[in-house]
């Protein structure tokens, strides 16, 4: 079953100055537990995809569906609130709350959904608990590696609940130890929660775990590869 | 250090209205009571016709009657009949206009604080052959001491000029040297004596009353107690600020003064406030492009920001409330020395050390001013968080 479904995206950066044209007509569907990468070199729109799959940007033409619901057509508000419940973010870098613990940034969405407080404190101790962080809860972001930290984003993505997670090259800033346990979580919590992972992407290493990886170049979709 | 930029400029703004209030204040309540106290006294009765021409024959109708009557009012701490005649006072050396003061010592004690100002020789008493007591300015100008004979002369009740020596028993200083070279204080009957008058005549009933604040009510009691003299143009009854016009408006002025020094205080705190929280907002433009990403609302973000600006400012005030309370506290116990600025201030009429006072709501009201000056300047900035885009926001690199 299709969770993302994108029909002839366009989208178009400064259209009154030097019109950039970031994506021209991309149609994909992602479906339920799928573990992608949108791979690509620089300035081939996968960052732009990514943005507007998440619903932190808006196609110029085109639609976007999401479990079944055209998020261009959501006012702003309700695009912030469609996030927050369907959405989990794992970005390159600043992705936690500097002066709330690894377990009070996982807990984090959870509050902005207004969930009891001890589901809250229940699903953030499962959660780290299941990305080897048990024994980091109480640290704070500063004290933790950058490895260590996006554990904890990916925690805090998964905390929502959400249908997918987007992840926008989440291993850029990391080593190679790092990466490999990072990847290996992903792909652990994509089996056991099946939710659905997408990267965009530079690194081979990342393309090596990926279930599926679509090649964008100068805003389409050269090429869509499914491995068993 | 963003924190810390916001305390501190709350903190100083809460100090420096506090304090420069504390000063204005004490500054004009000193001069106020001063006058209240060696000058005007609260209330004053007197014939209008006196007012208009100051014509010694204009005396108040029964003021013995009227003085015993408003000394069983429980606001009034004294009451003292006088008599007032414009004078030429002289010595050997010099000589000039002074208003002549006849009082009985005995009640003029408990209206006028003079008797505390004696800094040479002794106040008027019963004792004492035709004394006198003068300031030490006006002593200065006819170089006169203690024992000296000071010539006071006159317009008697027939018109004729007359002359009388009186001696010189006490020298008073107030803060006002204009006062202190203008006034001569003498025994009421030594002065009826010389001008003809009967003992028991009175060109003024000068009232002091316990609380400053209930002078108008005493007045309305007064006014609404003797109707009929009133109503008959015999007597007219003045409050101090009626008395010195001039004295009230001082007041009023420096009131003006304070609100407006307070305005430049909040003034310039709003724009250091907008400033730090529009530095603030950029320097954390990818933290709330991601917040906004994972889901926080466009009311969520706002509030986020103004209730950070709101526990700033709380610390900031509460910081400054303190610091203002220790300063305000420690001149009003120990006042606060103009040093050699005493002799010009005293030269018109004010005291060349002041005590601070702050009135108890101040403070309160001061805090609320300054809390909702921050929360104001932060609107703006925060309406200008509210438009980050967060695809473009979690990429800034400015910082």
């Amino acid at each position: 079953m299709s969770i993302i479904e994108a029909k002839n995206i366009f989208k178009v950066y400064d259209e009154t100055k030097v019109p950039v044209n970031a994506l021209n007509g991309v149609d994909l569907q992602i479906d339920e537990g799928e573990f992608t990468a949108i791979v690509g070199p620089s300035g081939s729109g996968k960052t732009t995809l990514l943005n507007i799959i998440g619903g932190l940007d808006l196609p110029t033409s085109g639609e976007i569906y999401i479990n079944g619901t055209n998020i261009g057509n959501l006012s702003a508000g309700k695009l912030v609130d469609f996030r927050l419940h369907n959405i989990g973010f794992v970005f390159q870098a600043y992705n936690l709350i500097p002066v709330l613990t690894a377990k009070e940034n996982t807990e984090f969405v959870m509050v902005l959904q207004k969930r009891p407080k001890e589901e809250r404190k229940r699903k953030a101790l499962e959660l780290l608990k299941a990305v080897g962080l048990e024994g980091k809860m109480d640290h704070k972001p500063g004290q933790l590696s950058g490895g260590q930290q996006q554990r904890v984003a990916v925690a805090r993505a998964l905390a929502s609940q959400p249908k997918f997670v987007i992840a926008d090259e989440p291993t850029a800033n990391l080593d190679s130890k790092s990466t490999n346990e990072l990847l290996d979580i992903m792909a652990e919590m994509n089996r056991k929660y099946n939710t659905t992972f997408i990267f965009a992407t530079h690194d081979k290493r990342v393309m090596d775990k990926a279930g599926r990886i679509i090649t964008i170049d100068d805003g389409k979709v050269v090429n869509d590869e499914k491995f068993v | 250090m963003r924190s810390a930029v916001i305390i501190a400029a709350m903190a100083v703004g809460m100090i420096g209205g506090i304090v420069t209030d504390g000063m204005m204040t004490g500054m004009t309540d000193q001069r106020v009571d001063a006058a209240i106290a060696n000058e005007l006294s609260n209330i004053q009765i007197q014939n209008p016709q006196f007012l208009l021409n100051n014509e010694i024959k204009y005396l108040i109708p029964g003021s013995d009657t009227i003085a015993k009557k408003i000394r069983g009012y429980r606001e009034v701490k004294g009451v003292s009949s006088r008599l007032e005649c414009q004078a030429m006072a002289s010595s050997a050396n010099a000589g000039g206009g002074v208003t002549v003061l006849g009082v009985v010592p005995g009640n003029e004690v408990d209206v006028s604080d003079i008797h505390k100002h004696i800094i040479k020789g002794s106040y008027l008493d019963d004792k004492q052959r035709i004394p006198a007591v003068i300031g030490k300015k006006l002593a200065g100008k006819l170089d006169l001491n203690i024992n000296d004979k000071i010539i006071i002369t006159l317009a008697d009740t027939s018109g004729t000029i007359t002359s009388g020596a009186f001696i010189i028993v006490g020298i008073f200083k107030t803060s006002n040297d204009i006062f202190d070279v203008a006034n001569v204080f003498v025994r009421k009957k030594d002065l009826a004596q010389l001008t003809g008058l009967a003992p028991q005549a009175s060109h003024c009933i000068a009232i002091r009353l316990k609380n400053n604040a209930g002078t108008e009510a005493v007045i309305s009691k007064i006014k609404n107690d003797f109707k009929e003299l009133i109503n008959g143009k015999l007597i007219t009854v003045r409050g101090w600020y009626e008395i010195s016009p001039l004295l009230r408006s001082m007041v009023e002025m420096m009131n003006m003064f304070s609100f407006i020094f307070m305005i430049i205080i909040l003034v310039a705190l709003a724009f250091a406030i907008v400033n730090t929280m529009v530095m603030s907002i950029m320097e954390r433009t990818r933290e709330i492009g991601m917040l906004i990403a994972l889901g926080l609302n466009k009311r969520r973000t706002f509030t986020l920001i103004m209730f950070e600006t709101l526990l700033l400012s709380l610390t900031g005030a509460l910081a400054g409330l303190a610091v203002s309370l220790l300063i305000v506290h420690h001149y009003a116990v120990n006042g606060f020395d103009l040093g050699a600025l005493g002799e010009g201030l005293n030269s018109i009429g004010y005291s060349a050390i002041i005590y601070f006072r702050v009135n108890t709501g101040f403070y309160l009201v001061t805090m609320i001013m300054v809390i909702f000056t921050a929360l104001v300047s932060t609107i703006s900035p925060a309406l200008r968080a509210l438009k980050l885009q967060p695809a473009t926001a979690i990429r800034d690199n400015t910082f």
